[in-house]
C-alpha cells in the first residue's frame, strides 16, 4: 500500500531545511522497502510547526513538527509511516491542533491541504468554482456579489473593493487592467507570499473574475523581487493555468479573455503604494502621484485600473461561490469578512492566522501565539507593518477591525502582528522608523524625504541627551509636520511608530541618566 | 542566448546587452524586465547598458540612470560569488536581527553595500524577506534561511565557500 506523505515547500519551510527533510524521509522509505508518495503541499500556516511532515492515516493527515533532518531517523522509528504518536514531535491529526482548528479560513482554506501546482487538487477543493458561476453572471452581477461581501481593500487602507471595481465598471469600454499589488513589503506580513506559493490559482481565479467584472482582458502582479520563489511557482501555476484554459482567449469556451503576467519589483518598499506601483510597472523611478485622478479613472498608461491587494482578490473566488451574504456574515461592524492575521516578531507559535474581525490582539497574542518566543514579559507590539503604532498593553484589549483601532490611532494594515518581549529598546524602534522612510522614501515631497533625515538626527540627540527637552519638543512637531504635510503613507504614517514610543514608552527614548522623575508629556 | 562556456559575472559585450534590451523593448512597460534580465544575465547592470537601453526605450541617459538608482535591487557594480542579505525589519529586530546583523558583518569582513576582498560574499541589506514567524531571516542568493544565529550563520559560510573550492 503506498504511504501518502507531506512536507511543505513554501519560504519558510525551506527556510528551515524542508528540502533535506524531504529527501531523508524517501530515503528511509526506499531503505524500509515502503512504497510512498512524497507531495511537496503548500504550508498550512503553522509557521512555528515547519518543516511540518504529515502522513496520510485512515482517521486523517497527522502532523509532525517542527522537524529538523537530524530528527528524521528518530520519527521513523517511531512509527511516522504508520502516523504513529509516540514521538515529542508527534502533534496527532492537523485539522484537531487547536491553532488550526480554532481558525475561521475562508480565504485560506486550501492552503497546505493541496499540491499547489495542481489543478486536480484545486478543482476537488471547490477551486475555480466561483469563476464559473462569474462566467454565467453579467459584470454588474459580480459586482453587486462583491458589494454585498462587504469586502475592503486588505492591503491596509481598507477602502471598499466593490466601489473601485464599479468605477472601473462604468468608465467607456476601452482597455482596462486588474493590478494586483504582491508588493508585500510590510515586515511581519506573508500572507500574500503564503497565497502565492500554496494556493497560486486562488489568486489567478480571483484576478479573472475582477476582469470580468470590470471589462478588463489584461492582468499584472507586481511581485516583489525579495520573493524568488514565490515567483517560480507563480509562473509555474500561470502556465498551467493557461495550458487548461482558464486564461487566454477563451476563457473555459465562454469567448472572454484575460491574460495575467507576473512583473518583479526592485526592491522598493514605496511601490507598495498604488499609484508608486503603477509608476513602476510603467518603467520609472516609483514616484508617488498626486491623487485625483484616482487609479480607477486614470490608472496603468492612463487608462482605467483596478488596484487590489493579494488577499482582496484572494477572497473573491470564496465569494463568488458561496455568495457575499456568507462572506459578510463574519466579521463585526463595517469591517466583514475574515481577517489574515499574521504573528510575528518574538512568537512562541507564529504564523497565519484567519479569523473574523472582532478577535483581540490579546487572545490572538496569547491563545494563538502563546506568548513570546523567549519565554520574557510581552511589551509591545507593531501591528499593521512598519507604519503602524507600538501598542502597549492597556491596548491589547481592544477587538480587531478597522474603525475600532482607527479610534485609538491604531493600524491594522495588512495584518501583521509583531510582538517584542520587554529586552526591546523602543527608543530604538521609533529611531528605525524615521531610519526606514529615510531609506525608503521616494523623495518627491519633503515632509517624507527631509523629515525622515532630520527624525533620525534628532531622536539621535534625545537618546544622547543633547537638549532632550527641547528636541523632544521638536520631534512632536516634526511628526505633525509628516503626517499633515506628505503625499502618501509613507510620510503620513511614518511618525505613528514614533508617536507611540512617545507617548506610550516615554522612558525608553530619554537617556537614562538625564531622565526626569515622572516621565515625560509628548 | 547559447554560450559554450558558462557565463561569468563581470563578462559581457555591448552586443549581449543589446541583445538582452531587444528581447524586452516591445514589452508595455519594459524597463524593469529589461533591468531584471540585465542583472539575471551579467550579475550587476553595467555602466555601459544605459547608453543602450537609453536608446532603444527611448529614455534619456539620465532617467536610466535615475531608475537604476532608484531601486535597492539593482546594482551597478558586479557582486560576489554569494550575495548575502540580512533581514533588518522589525520582525526580525524582535528576534535579535541586530547583534546577528553585527555578527555577519564581523564574519565577512565587510559592511552592507560592499563585497569582500576575496570576492566571495556581498553583503546587502534587505526589509523583510516574507519569514517573519521563523526569524532572524538571511537570504544567500535565492535561499532563504530561518531562525538564524552566529554559530549557523558561520557553518553556513564554510559551507559555502568550501563547496566552491570543490567545484574549483
Amino acid at each position: 500500500m503506498t504511504i501518502t506523505v507531506y512536507v511543505p515547500r513554501d519560504t519558510t519551510a525551506l527556510a528551515l531545511g524542508a528540502d533535506e527533510v524531504a529527501a531523508l524521509i524517501e530515503q528511509a522509505a526506499n531503505g524500509r522497502g515502503l512504497d510512498i508518495k512524497l507531495i511537496r503541499n503548500g504550508s498550512r500556516g503553522l509557521s512555528w510547526l515547519e518543516p511540518m511532515v504529515e502522513v496520510a492515516t485512515a482517521g486523517g493527515r497527522m502532523a509532525y513538527g517542527p522537524v529538523e533532518p537530524g530528527d528524521v531517523a528518530d520519527l521513523v522509528d517511531a512509527g511516522l509511516f504508520e502516523g504513529g504518536l509516540d514521538h515529542p514531535l508527534a502533534r496527532g491529526l492537523t485539522d484537531e491542533i487547536p491553532y488550526l482548528k480554532h481558525q475561521q479560513r475562508l480565504t485560506f482554506s486550501r492552503i497546505g491541504l493541496t499540491d499547489p501546482l495542481s489543478i486536480d487538487d484545486y478543482r476537488a477543493h471547490r477551486g475555480f468554482a466561483g469563476l464559473e458561476k462569474a462566467l454565467r453572471m453579467t459584470s454588474q452581477g459580480i459586482v453587486d456579489e462583491v458589494k454585498a461581501s462587504g469586502l475592503r481593500g486588505r492591503g491596509g487602507a481598507a477602502f471598499p473593493t466593490a466601489i473601485k471595481w464599479q468605477t472601473v465598471h462604468d468608465e467607456p469600454q476601452g482597455q482596462k487592467t486588474i493590478v494586483c499589488n504582491a508588493d508585500e513589503g510590510d515586515s511581519g506580513t506573508f500572507a500574500d507570499r503564503l497565497v502565492m506559493e500554496c494556493d497560486p490559482y486562488m489568486l489567478i481565479e480571483g484576478m479573472t473574475i475582477a476582469g470580468l467584472a470590470v471589462g478588463a482582458t489584461q492582468g499584472y502582479i507586481y511581485l516583489r523581487s525579495e520573493y524568488p520563489l514565490a515567483h517560480r511557482i507563480f509562473n509555474d501555476a500561470l502556465g498551467r493555468a493557461y495550458r487548461a484554459g482558464y486564461l487566454g482567449n477563451d476563457i473555459l469556451g465562454s469567448g472572454k479573455a484575460f491574460d495575467l503576467e507576473v512583473r518583479l519589483g526592485a526592491g522598493a518598499y514605496i511601490c507598495g503604494e498604488e499609484t508608486s506601483l503603477l509608476e513602476s510597472l510603467e518603467g520609472r523611478r516609483g514616484l508617488v502621484r498626486a491623487k485625483p485622478p484616482l487609479p480607477a479613472i486614470e490608472g496603468l498608461f492612463g487608462r482605467p485600473t483596478v488596484v487590489n491587494n493579494v488577499l482582496s482578490l484572494a477572497a473573491v473566488p470564496f465569494i463568488l461561490d458561496q455568495g457575499g451574504q456568507a462572506y459578510a456574515d463574519y466579521g463585526m461592524g463595517r469591517s466583514r469578512g475574515t481577517l489574515a492575521l499574521q504573528l510575528a516578531g518574538n512568537v512562541k507559535r507564529g504564523g497565519l492566522v484567519e479569523l473574523a474581525f472582532g478577535v483581540t490582539l490579546r487572545e490572538l497574542m496569547e491563545d494563538f501565539g502563546g506568548g513570546t518566543l523567549s519565554g520574557r514579559p510581552l511589551k509591545a507590539v507593531q501591528v499593521g507593518g512598519p507604519l503602524g503604532a507600538y501598542l502597549p498593553e492597556s491596548q491589547w484589549d481592544n477587538p480587531i477591525d478597522y474603525e475600532g483601532f482607527a479610534a485609538f490611532g491604531g493600524v491594522v494594515g495588512h495584518g501583521g502582528v509583531v510582538l517584542f518581549d520587554d529586552s526591546v529598546d523602543m527608543g530604538e524602534q521609533a529611531r528605525f522608523a524615521m531610519e526606514f522612510c529615510g531609506v525608503e522614501s521616494c523623495g518627491k515631497c519633503t515632509p517624507c524625504r527631509i523629515g525622515a533625515v532630520r527624525g533620525v538626527e534628532v531622536i539621535d540627540r534625545i537618546r544622547a541627551g543633547d537638549a532632550a527637552e527641547a528636541n523632544l519638543a521638536l520631534l512632536a512637531d516634526l511628526c505633525e509636520t509628516m503626517v499633515d504635510g506628505s503625499l502618501c503613507a509613507m510620510g503620513g504614517m511614518t511618525p505613528f511608530p514614533v508617536q507611540s514610543v512617545m507617548k506610550h514608552f516615554p522612558n525608553d527614548l530619554t537617556p537614562r541618566q538625564a531622565q526626569p522623575a515622572g516621565g515625560k508629556p509628548c | 542566448m547559447s554560450h559554450a562556456s558558462p557565463q561569468t559575472a563581470g563578462a559581457w559585450t555591448p552586443a549581449q546587452i543589446q541583445e538582452v534590451v531587444d528581447t524586452h523593448k516591445s514589452m508595455p512597460g519594459a524597463m524593469l524586465p529589461t533591468l531584471h534580465a540585465i542583472q539575471e544575465r551579467f550579475g550587476y547592470v553595467p555602466e555601459a547598458a544605459i547608453p543602450i537601453i537609453a536608446e532603444t526605450l527611448r529614455h534619456t541617459r539620465a532617467e536610466v540612470h535615475g531608475i537604476i538608482s532608484f531601486y535597492h535591487h539593482f546594482r551597478t557594480q558586479p557582486p560576489g560569488r554569494h550575495v548575502v542579505q540580512v533581514c533588518r525589519a522589525e520582525a526580525c529586530q524582535a528576534v535579535g536581527s541586530r547583534q546577528l546583523e553585527a555578527h555577519v558583518k564581523t564574519a565577512l569582513g565587510v559592511d552592507y553595500h560592499q563585497t569582500s576582498l576575496d570576492r566571495e560574499f556581498t553583503l546587502e541589506p534587505v526589509y523583510c524577506l516574507g519569514n517573519c514567524a521563523c526569524g532572524p531571516s538571511v537570504r544567500v542568493n535565492d535561499e532563504v534561511h530561518g531562525r538564524m544565529t552566529a554559530a549557523k550563520f558561520d557553518r553556513l559560510v564554510e559551507r559555502l565557500t568550501t563547496m566552491v573550492l570543490e567545484v574549483e
